[in-house]
């Protein structure tokens, strides 16, 4: 016999929108995003917390979604890749820094770096190599060698402080 | 990847998590940070039948110096604690320790008191309690008690905590003003569990002698590990290189470490003192300059 599992109403802000949903307690937040809300720009990797593609942002801050779950989210505001860019025709100064530095190839880990760099560019709009380094490390990449999506984010940085 | 099948309850005190803990005893598991237990889950290494999720309760999240001890609730975040002046100020061995946890994105979720409670053998601040003399202090069916490190990890993953009692703080006893401090590790990447790592911590007179010197270990058996032998050599002496030595030496004879894929038993003592030498010469240098960083 399957052990008991529990259902949970839950009501979540996602990119500024309120979905209320019934999931099944060991529903973790990255398949929710992915199979319930339809936003697949949150990617899985690892699944077990290493890799940084399911990074998403929870009430701002960076966390990974495979080590959550969903109804842990109830009440709580959830940011995703799908909620940087600010309209159809505009992208993020961090997605277009990405862009024009070539910080991305096969651009699976993506959407985890911009997550994790938009938070991280909020707390210190003017980093060094090094503290850009220590704030990407719980992201990996494979195809790029890291060395291009570190002039991203210097490029961010930049964009970023003369937008305000 | 999918967890197993459980039951989950969010109690909205830590009266209520208890009974939970009570009712359910040995199926149940308390989810904190989240960051050990949930890829234990998605890997299925752990299936609880149960799973009491304490962050749904107030008034657990302190993070405070109270009668000579930082406090930190079992919601206390690790990344709260890493920015916390208090805390670098007052214990900045936590503070350093705490940047070889994981990453940003595991540190906003995970918890110091979790972390300790987990009782992973490789964990770093396990070895911070050890090295502060601290304790933890537990919520049961009976009441509270304190338990301190000593009487709290048994071995690898396990503790002498009962199945129906909840971590509620870990207590830090706060080091003496001047302590110099220092932790570091070896690993295979930055991010991962230590393979090795060392927490040193020394005080020193005006001619520079060593008056206290602390030594934990994490990585290195089933609990972290005061040499207390080599903490005893230490006492009036100067770091020349050959007391160095004989502390490393006296802190390989104190360990016992196991071979596996990362790393060999040998490689493992090898790291342990040389850590051993390197965090004594920065804690003590720290201590020169007051305990300033």
């Amino acid at each position: 016999m399957l052990p008991e599992t529990s259902r949970h109403r839950i009501r979540v802000t996602v990119n500024g929108q309120v979905y209320e949903r019934e999931v099944e307690a060991r529903l973790l937040l990255s398949d929710f995003l992915r199979y319930e809300l339809g936003l697949t720009g949150t990617h899985l990797g690892c699944e077990h917390g290493v890799c940084g593609a399911c990074t998403v942002q929870l009430d701002g801050e960076p966390v990974r979604s495979c080590l959550m779950f969903a109804v842990q989210a109830d009440g709580r505001e959830v940011r995703t890749v799908e909620g940087l860019a600010p309209d159809e025709e505009r992208l993020h100064p961090v997605q277009e820094a990405f862009w024009e530095a070539h910080g991305l190839q096969c651009g699976f880990c993506t959407p985890g770096f911009l997550m994790t760099v938009e938070a991280f560019l909020r707390e210190n709009p003017d980093p060094t190599d090094d503290e850009i380094r220590d704030a990407i490390a719980g992201n990996l990449c494979r195809c790029t060698g890291y060395v291009n999506i570190i002039k991203a984010v210097r490029l961010a940085a930049e964009k970023l402080r003369a937008g305000r | 990847m999918k967890p197993p099948r459980f039951r989950y309850f969010a109690p909205a005190s830590v009266d209520e998590a208890v009974a939970l803990l009570a009712t359910h005893a040995d199926t149940a598991k308390v989810l904190a940070g989240g960051q050990s237990l949930v890829p234990m889950l998605n890997m299925r290494l752990a299936r609880p039948e149960v799973i009491v999720d304490i962050n749904r309760i107030d008034g657990l999240s302190h993070l405070e110096v109270r009668d000579g001890e930082l406090v930190v609730g079992a919601l206390a975040r690790q990344r709260a604690v890493e920015k916390s002046p208090e805390v670098a100020a007052r214990v900045p061995v936590l503070r350093e320790a705490i940047g070889y946890v994981g990453h940003v994105q595991i540190r906003n979720r995970g918890t110091v008191t979790g972390s300790i409670v987990h009782a992973d053998p490789s964990a770093e601040l396990p070895a911070v309690l050890a090295l502060l003399d601290g304790s933890v202090r537990v919520q049961g069916p009976a009441g509270t008690r304190d338990v301190p490190w000593q009487e709290l990890f048994l071995t690898y993953f396990t503790t002498t905590l009962g199945p129906d009692e909840l971590a509620i703080e870990a207590r830090f006893p706060l080091p003496p003003a001047g302590a110099g401090w220092s932790f570091l590790e070896v690993a295979r990447r930055h991010g991962d569990f230590a393979l090795v790592g060392v927490a040193a911590q020394v005080t020193v007179d005006e001619a520079g002698r060593i008056q206290e010197a602390r030594l934990a270990l994490t990585g290195v058996g089933g609990t972290p590990v005061r040499p207390e032998r080599a903490e005893a050599l230490l006492a009036g002496q100067t770091l020349e290189d050959d007391v160095l030595a004989a502390a490393a030496e006296a802190v390989r004879e104190a360990i016992e470490p196991e071979s596996d894929i990362h790393a060999s038993a040998d490689y493992r003592r090898h790291v342990a003192g040389v850590l051993t030498g390197r965090a004594l010469r920065a804690a003590r240098e720290r201590a020169r300059r007051g305990g300033e960083a």
